[in-house]
């Protein structure tokens, strides 16, 4: 089995590991409260999806 | 040759997984709506549907393979009596499952699985919430009049706004209180 010769250098881990990003979460307003929520999902402020209540708020 | 199942495994091993499924659909009878992951609920709705479908059909056969399932006579009594007959206009589609924001702790993608036709004792709780929503309308239809017009005043106007919740919070209270009673 291939294993590593040498321990990567702390220069060579930190270079690697400076293209790890997150992105924003894309957010649709609410139709009945006008909140920001994730699409595809009820909304977490007034708990509708569809103007029919899921949640129980 | 056998076709896979659709969606995820569940639990460790398939008796875990049988267990799960029957678990939940049997709360899923009992309580009209649950709240689940998605990868759980999306493996729930075919197999509850066809639970419901032996609660349309109804008779001894039909009730004995269902009770294969549903361990629990009060619950397996619910599908018969009261589940199956709601959905006679129904040709399959029975449950709705609506995702929700993800799980705090883990980010587990969660989901809100329903029946569509909800259950008697599902609608007496959602009318109980309603009355309790309507008490505290008036207050909360109060704040935004208050705080549209002067911004300045925005000290003033949460401590009223507090207040005015208090006092919802009691009429709440009043209502918890009748409710058993009625």
């Amino acid at each position: 089995m291939a294993v590593p010769k040498r321990k990567s250098s702390r220069s060579n881990t930190r270079a690697r590991r400076s293209q790890w990003k997150t992105t924003a979460a894309t957010l649709a307003s609410c139709e009945r409260c006008r909140a920001p929520k994730l699409s595809h999902r009820a909304c977490g402020n007034c708990g509708t999806y569809d103007k029919r209540q899921v949640l129980d708020v | 040759m056998p076709t896979p199942t659709k969606g995820a495994r569940l639990g460790g091993s398939p008796a875990h997984q049988r267990l799960i499924l029957a678990n939940l659909a049997t709360q899923l009878f009992q309580h009209g709506r649950i709240t689940t992951t998605e990868a759980k609920a999306k493996r729930l709705r075919p197999y509850a549907e066809k639970l419901i479908t032996q609660g349309k059909r109804g008779d001894l056969h039909a009730r004995r393979n269902a009770g294969k399932v549903i361990r629990d006579k009060g619950v397996l009594h619910i599908l018969f009596t009261e589940i199956g007959p709601r959905f006679v206009n129904r040709n399959g589609g029975y449950t709705r499952i609506t995702k929700i924001n993800p799980r705090p702790g883990d980010n587990a993608p969660m989901a809100v699985i329903e029946l569509c036709e909800p259950l008697a004792e599902q609608v007496v709780s959602e009318a109980t919430a309603a009355t309790k929503k309507a008490a505290k309308a008036p207050a909360k239809k109060a704040e935004p009049k208050v705080e549209a017009p002067a911004a300045e005043e925005a000290i003033v106007e949460e401590t009223v706004v507090e207040a005015e919740e208090v006092a919802a919070e009691v009429v709440e209270a009043a209502g918890e209180e009748e409710t058993p009673k009625a």
